[in-house]
C-alpha cells in the first residue's frame, strides 16, 4: 500500500489501572492515501478510542507504554517533543471531531468565535481574519454565516455538529479523525452530516478516518475499512472487500449481524464477549468465539498481506 | 361484551401535553408531546413505534404505562379506562406491564445484588414468600439464559456486560408474568453483535408468553425482524400505520419516504452519491404549524390543503393507515381502526 499520508506501525499505548495494565492499543499497523477515508470499526472494548488518543496523543496520565510509529507525511510524529507535537501536529496537521462533540460546545462564547479559535491560537491570526474563514468553513458544512453569532444552545443538534466538524477543518488539516460523529443524531440528521462529510470531500479532498460502531454509516464515506478487535486491527480492505465479502470470521459475523432495511437477510449474532484487554489470550484473540479455530489458532497469527491487497490477521489465509 | 374478542390495550384520540411553567418573559402554554393518537394492540403482537426524537414515542408509551396522565383521550387495558381505576387497582394495571428502557446499566441499582433486584417487583406487590420468590426468579433467569442461576443472582450489576444487564433488565420486567412490555429503545446502548442476541431474545420471550410489546425505536432497520406492524411518528402524531412488510413496501406518507430512503444498507455504493434529505427540522411541539406538520418539509405539498387543514387518516391498503392529503381518492377511516 502506498500509504501518501499516513503510515502507522505497530503502535501500543497501555494504560496502568489499579487493575493491572490495560493493552488498549496493542501493535496497530496500517496506512492511508491522501483524499482517502479510512473506516475504523469496533465494538466497546476494542481499542479504537484508545487508537485515536494514541494517534492524536491525547494522552492521559496513567500511560504504561507508548510506542510505534506514525509517519505523517513521512515524518515521525512519535519523535516529536510536546511542544512541537502541540504546535505543528495538533489540530494543525490532524484534528478531532470526538464523540458528542456537538456537546462540548461552550455555552458561553458565540460559536463563531470558537469555531474561529484554532486558528487564533495555533496560527496567531487575529480575530477578524479568523471569523472571516469561520464563515467560509460554515459555507463548507452548510450552516448559514447568521449562525457565528449565536450561542450553542440556540443550534440544533445536527447544526452544532456541523460546527465541530466546522472547527475540526479551519486550520486545513492533512487528517480529520471522526470519533463516533453521527451516534447521538436523528436519522434525517446523520443523513444530513454524512452528506456534509462527503461534500467536503469532494471539495477539499478531505483524508477521513471514521472510528464508530455503526457499520452501515460508514458505508457512506468510506473507501477503506479495518476492523479492530481486542487491541488489534482483524481486518483492512477497500469497501468493496470490507462491506461484501470479508475474509476474517469475525469481520464476517459482524457483518450477518447488521439488519438491513432494503434486504432482506438471516441476522446472525457472535455469542460470547470480546476478551479483556487487562490479560488478552495468548495465541488468536477472536479463537474462542471463532467458528473456524484450529490448532494453529493456539498462537498469535500476522497479519497477512493478500493479493488483492487486503490484511487479515488469521491463520485461514496463510 | 366478550373479553376475548377486545384487544388489550385500546388507546383512543390520545392527548399527552405538559404545562410549561410561566417565565417572566415567555408565555405559559403547552408542549404537547402527544397530540391525537389512536389504536389498538392484542395480545401477541408487537408493535414498532418509529420516530425521531421530540416525535413524542416516549411520552406515548410513558402514557400507556400509566407514568403520565392524558390530558384527553384515554387508555383502555382489558376494556378498562385507566382514568377509572383506584390507586390499588393502579398498582395491580403495573404489574400486568413490563418497562425495559434504553441504558442497562442505569436502570439497575448498583448497590442490589441480582437476587435483591428481582425480588423488589414481588415484595411491591406483595410477594413475600421466600420460595415463591426463588421459583419466579429461577424462572426468569432461565428465560433469559443468565444461567447458572446460582452464580448470578449473586452478581452485581457492574460484574455484567452491557448484554447482560439488559437481559436483568429484561427479566426483572417479566417477573411479574405481564401481558405487555414495552421497550424504549432496549438495544440502541448495546454493541452491534449483541443486538440482534437481546432483540431475538425479547421475541422468544413475547412468543412463549403471548405478549404484547411496544418497541420503540429509532433505528428502522431492526424492526422488519422483530415487529408485526409499524407506526411512524411525527410531531406527536402517528403519520402512517401499517402491518411491517406492506409499510416497508408501500410506504406511503412523505415523511416514511424520507425516513428509509435516509437510512444506509452497509453498501460500498453509497459513497458515490449523495443522499436526498428533507430540509428542515421537526416543528416546535409547543406551536406546531398548521395543517399537516410535515408540510413545511414536505416535497409533495399541496398548496391550499396540506398547510390549512390536519389530514384525516386514509386506508389506501388493507390495514394500511396514513394521514395524509395525497391519498384522499382513497378509503377515509374516522376513527383509526
Amino acid at each position: 500500500m502506498a500509504g501518501n499520508l499516513l503510515k502507522v506501525n505497530d503502535l501500543v499505548l497501555h494504560f496502568r489501572t489499579t487493575k493491572g495494565v490495560v493493552q488498549a492499543v496493542d501493535g496497530v499497523t496500517f496506512d492511508m492515501n491522501r483524499n482517502e477515508a479510512l473506516a475504523v470499526i469496533g465494538e466497546s472494548g476494542c481499542g479504537k478510542t484508545s487508537l485515536v488518543r494514541a494517534i492524536l496523543r491525547l494522552l492521559p496520565k496513567n500511560v504504561h507504554t507508548y510506542t510505534g510509529n506514525v509517519f505523517l507525511n513521512g515524518v515521525d510524529t512519535m519523535k516529536y517533543s510536546e511542544e512541537r507535537f502541540r504546535s505543528e501536529m495538533r489540530w494543525v496537521s490532524m484534528s478531532l471531531v470526538a464523540q458528542a462533540a456537538m456537546n462540548a460546545l461552550n455555552p458561553v462564547l458565540r460559536v463563531g468565535d470558537q469555531v474561529a479559535e484554532p486558528l487564533v491560537v495555533h496560527q496567531g491570526l487575529r480575530k477578524p481574519e479568523a471569523l472571516a474563514q469561520a464563515s467560509e468553513v460554515f459555507r463548507l458544512v452548510g450552516v448559514s454565516e447568521d449562525f457565528l453569532g449565536r450561542y450553542a444552545f440556540e443550534l440544533s443538534g445536527g447544526m452544532r455538529q456541523r460546527a465541530i466538524i466546522a472547527m475540526a477543518l479551519i486550520t486545513k488539516p492533512d487528517l480529520v479523525v471522526l470519533d463516533e460523529p453521527t451516534s447521538a443524531l436523528d436519522m434525517l440528521t446523520q443523513a444530513n452530516i454524512m452528506n456534509v462529510l462527503k461534500s467536503i470531500k469532494r471539495e477539499l479532498e478531505q483524508s477521513f478516518i471514521f472510528i464508530t460502531h455503526d457499520v452501515a454509516t460508514t458505508s457512506e464515506l468510506c473507501d477503506r475499512g479495518a476492523v479492530m478487535y481486542a487491541g488489534q486491527i482483524a481486518e483492512l480492505g477497500n469497501s468493496q472487500q470490507f462491506y461484501l465479502d470479508p475474509y476474517h470470521p469475525y469481520a464476517q459475523k459482524l457483518m450477518a449481524s447488521v439488519p438491513t432495511l432494503h434486504e432482506k437477510k438471516e441476522l446472525e449474532f457472535i455469542p460470547g464477549q470480546p476478551p479483556s484487554l487487562i490479560s488478552p489470550p495468548t495465541g488468536c484473540r477472536f479463537a474462542a468465539r471463532c467458528h473456524r479455530r484450529f490448532e494453529m489458532c493456539d498462537q498469535e497469527p500476522p497479519l497477512f498481506e493478500l493479493d488483492d491487497g487486503r490484511f487479515v490477521k488469521c491463520w485461514l489465509y496463510k | 361484551m366478550q373479553d376475548r374478542d377486545q384487544p388489550l390495550l385500546a388507546v383512543q384520540d390520545l392527548r399527552t401535553w405538559f404545562e410549561l411553567r410561566r417565565w417572566v418573559f415567555a408565555r405559559a402554554g403547552y408542549v404537547k408531546a402527544v397530540d391525537g393518537v389512536t389504536f389498538e394492540l392484542p395480545r401477541g403482537e408487537a408493535l414498532a413505534l418509529v420516530g425521531e426524537s421530540g416525535s413524542g414515542k416516549t411520552s406515548l408509551a410513558r402514557t400507556v404505562l400509566g407514568l403520565y396522565k392524558p390530558t384527553s383521550g384515554d387508555v383502555v387495558f382489558e376494556g378498562m379506562p385507566l382514568s377509572q381505576l383506584k390507586k390499588g387497582q393502579m398498582r395491580a394495571y403495573r404489574a400486568d406491564l413490563g418497562y425495559v428502557q434504553q441504558d442497562p446499566y442505569g436502570a439497575l441499582p448498583p448497590f442490589l445484588s441480582l437476587r435483591s433486584i428481582l425480588a423488589e417487583p414481588l415484595k411491591v406487590h406483595r410477594i413475600r414468600d421466600k420460595n415463591e420468590q426463588d421459583q419466579r426468579i429461577n424462572e426468569v433467569l432461565e428465560e433469559v439464559k443468565l444461567t447458572p442461576v446460582s452464580d448470578f443472582i449473586q452478581k452485581f450489576p457492574h460484574m455484567l456486560s452491557g448484554g447482560q444487564q439488559q437481559r436483568a433488565v429484561i427479566a426483572r420486567a417479566m417477573i411479574l408474568r405481564p401481558k405487555l412490555i414495552a421497550a424504549d429503545e432496549p438495544v440502541s446502548m448495546l454493541d452491534a453483535s449483541v443486538r440482534i442476541e437481546i432483540l431475538k431474545l425479547l421475541r422468544r420471550v413475547q412468543e412463549a408468553h403471548n405478549l404484547a410489546v411496544i418497541y420503540i425505536t429509532h433505528d428502522l432497520s431492526t424492526v422488519r425482524y422483530f415487529s408485526e406492524r409499524i407506526f411512524i411518528m411525527y410531531a406527536a402524531r402517528t403519520v402512517e400505520k401499517a402491518p411491517t412488510e406492506s409499510l416497508l413496501e408501500y410506504h406511503f406518507h412523505p415523511y416514511t419516504q424520507a425516513l428509509l430512503a435516509a437510512i444506509p444498507d452497509p453498501d460500498p455504493k453509497n459513497a458515490e452519491t449523495f443522499r436526498d434529505v428533507p430540509a428542515g427540522e421537526p416543528p416546535s411541539l409547543v406551536n406546531p404549524p398548521p395543517g399537516c406538520r410535515f408540510h413545511p418539509r414536505c416535497p409533495h405539498a399541496i398548496e391550499g390543503l396540506c398547510e390549512v387543514e390536519q389530514s384525516p387518516t386514509f386506508e389506501p391498503q388493507p390495514e394500511h393507515y396514513v394521514e395524509c392529503w395525497l391519498y384522499r381518492d382513497e378509503k377515509r377511516v374516522e376513527e383509526g381502526e
